[in-house]
């Protein structure tokens, strides 16, 4: 089987989960009322209608039709990006996602590389010095990476160093600097070209803005970091470990290959092999832990507006919230499924 | 005394595994932190006294004024009091106790559904299985967490306390790991001569099943089960971090952080309001961990005549 075919497989296969996804929302979401459940599709404030208005609503998207229409009704206003109306922040919900997107995308720019260099350095290193300091200080990091609970390791962070050593603070900006930013725009000194910040500070040459972004992007960034990790530090060593003794690595050694040849060259690319597999899964420790670190530190992003509309029980918001993290999660594990595929030929050909 | 000849190998495999955990520090230090926290668990009315009908609503101490800033540890409240003069010794040794009640009642049902689903996909195979593990797939496409605060929010809609939604939510983000794990184990062994034997000899479906494979496949449910003690609470305080959980001034370690999480803007001023509950948190989660792994030393053939 070759690398295309074994890619259109894998799409096939997922179609089922992506449906099973929305079924099970759907499911879920059928314990609600019809009169609740009718800001799912609507584009305004239901607060701001008339009860025969509402009705006419619920005629309309089919609430008072049976399951298997609602569903059809329902997936077509989905395919449509018509996700409902957000009660709580007074806006359709695609629109609350994508004001928010760029926020959360911005975090995992910075912290996702981070995560995968440190986990496979400490990893590698762990194995190749087994059983010395430096393994025992990352195992013990790596403990309690998964021991803590990321909100309260957010919070020990601020108390420290937004609260008491004033070093940043919470957001995305300064308040001051925040502010600045629509007169900037309005004079036309500030474009939104990525809407990152860091990075159109740089496009607009604006270091205090880049240095001030970059300051409160350490802290969320640490959080998401260090919770993220520690798994994969713990897989990158066994893996390490394995392929260290296997018979080719004591072929090389035979040979009379330098140590830093044997392990760079002949045992690192392969120990790499299974790591790759676990991007997937720090994908969604990724989507769960920003929740709570952008809640912890009042960074606009996605996370922060989940957590929010959950605390409020704004279904509409928490149902595409759902959805869209797990088709986020479950695109991360067709890619790390293809990568693997191309990397380890014994995949795709076994 | 003699002990009779056919508890011979019993007695042995008890000094191998005291032996495993004596050798080696971590699982020792997590043996040792989960029985104090069993111990605290199980005290927890001698050690801090109830005051009202509910023994998990952490009192408040009027002699303090009805001040709202936190108190600092005295001989009268070792830990201090947080938010409203709400004694922090009290919530943490109660939320001890609720840490394991939420436990227990998580892995007693997620384990139940696990074996019983798992077994049956894996024993019978074809359709029941492919649509068993298919509706596995659905569930942990989503981050678990995620799909467990979706639960909440649509479950208190329709009025349910938020604990029972949390309950609820938990669990049902639990089952499908547990039914997989079983369904592969069984898989493994349902071929064995034994099992072949065992029909031989004429058994039913139901004693093979509970007789013969869920013993071989118990062992792996243990070590995952222990590590998942830490997991269900670190899911659960999340929520509670959320405000979805319990009720404020409940002892629940993740709501006492909620409650005092206004205090952290004084920096260390307030330290020990939301400190002493996170340590709690982390020791319980760390604790397990640890015995979890020196279980996996013990019980599990491919790492224990190491």
């Amino acid at each position: 089987m070759g690398l295309k075919e074994y890619i259109i497989r894998r799409i096939i296969l997922l179609i089922p989960v992506a449906l099973g996804v929305v079924v099970l929302i759907f499911a879920l979401l059928q314990v609600v009322p019809p009169e609740r459940r009718v800001i799912l599709y609507l584009t305004g404030n239901p607060r701001e209608m008339k009860p025969e208005t509402i009705r006419a609503y619920i005629h309309q998207y089919g609430l008072d039709q049976p399951v298997w229409i609602q569903f059809a009704i329902w997936l077509d206003q989905l395919i449509h990006g018509n996700f409902g109306f957000s009660e709580y922040f007074g806006e359709p919900v695609l629109d609350g996602l994508l004001a928010r997107a760029p926020a959360t995308i911005e975090i995992v720019l910075y912290a996702a590389p981070i995560i995968i260099l440190v986990g496979i350095w400490a990893g590698i290193n762990a194995a190749v010095h087994r059983d010395k300091p430096f393994d025992h200080a990352s195992r013990v990091l790596s403990v309690l990476g998964t021991s803590m609970p990321s909100f309260f390791f957010g919070i020990l962070l601020s108390a420290i160093f937004i609260a008491t050593l004033k070093w940043t603070g919470p957001g995305r900006l300064t308040f001051r600097l925040d502010a600045q930013l629509s007169t900037l725009r309005g004079l036309g000194q500030w474009h939104d070209y990525t809407k990152l910040l860091t990075i159109d500070a740089l496009l607009n040459g604006r270091i205090d803005y880049f240095i001030d972004a970059l300051k409160h992007l350490v802290l969320p960034v640490t959080v998401l970091v260090f919770i993220n990790t520690a798994t994969l530090v713990r897989v990158a060593r066994s893996s390490m470990l394995e392929a260290l003794s296997k018979t080719y690595i004591i072929a090389a050694r035979a040979k009379g290959l330098s140590q830093k040849e044997v392990i760079y060259k002949h045992a690192r690319r392969n120990a790499l092999i299974p790591v790759v597999t676990l991007s997937g899964l720090i994908v969604g420790g990724m989507l769960t832990g920003l929740i709570i670190t952008e809640t912890v530190f009042l960074f606009p992003g996605i996370g922060h507006w989940a957590a929010t509309a959950a605390q409020h029980f704004d279904v509409p918001v928490v149902a595409a919230y759902a959805m869209f993290s797990a088709v986020i999660f479950v695109l991360a594990n067709l890619i790390v499924d293809v990568l693997y595929a191309y990397i380890d030929p014994r995949i795709r050909l076994g | 005394m003699k002990i009779p000849e056919k508890y011979q190998p019993t007695i042995k495999e008890i000094k191998f595994i005291l032996r495993k955990v004596k050798d080696s520090p971590l699982s020792l230090a997590g043996t040792a932190i989960v029985a104090a926290f069993i111990i605290i668990a199980i005290f927890a009315p001698i050690l801090a006294p109830p005051q009202s009908y509910d023994p998990y609503i952490i009192p408040s101490d009027p002699t303090l004024g009805y001040k709202l800033e936190p108190s600092p540890p005295s001989p009268r409240h070792p830990f201090g009091t947080t938010r409203l003069q709400l004694d922090l010794y009290y919530g943490c040794i109660w939320g001890t106790r609720w840490a394991f009640q939420i436990a227990l009642e998580v892995i007693t049902a997620t384990v139940a559904i696990g074996i019983i689903l798992g077994m049956i996909a894996g024993y019978y195979g074809g359709i029941i299985d492919e649509i068993l593990m298919r509706f596995t797939d659905i569930i942990l496409a989503f981050p678990g967490l995620i799909l467990a605060m979706t639960l909440v929010t649509v479950l208190t809609q329709i009025n349910w306390k938020t604990i029972d939604a949390v309950l609820l939510s938990i669990i049902l983000i639990g089952w499908p790991g547990y039914t997989r794990l079983i369904r592969g184990e069984v898989l493994r062994v349902k071929n064995e001569d034994f099992i072949e034997a065992a029909r031989a000899s004429g058994a039913s479906d139901l004693r093979i099943m509970f007789r013969h494979i869920l013993p071989n496949t118990i062992y792996s449910v243990i070590i995952v089960a222990s590590l998942d003690f830490g997991g269900v609470v670190l899911t659960t305080a999340a929520l509670s971090f959320l405000g979805l959980g319990a009720p404020a001034g409940y002892a629940d370690w993740g709501r006492i952080i909620y409650d005092s999480i206004g205090f952290v803007s004084g920096g260390l001023r307030w330290w020990w309001s939301w400190t002493i509950p996170g340590v709690f948190i982390v020791l319980f989660v760390l604790g397990w961990s640890l015995l979890g792994d020196a279980l996996r030393d013990v019980l599990d053939p491919l790492y224990r005549r190491k």
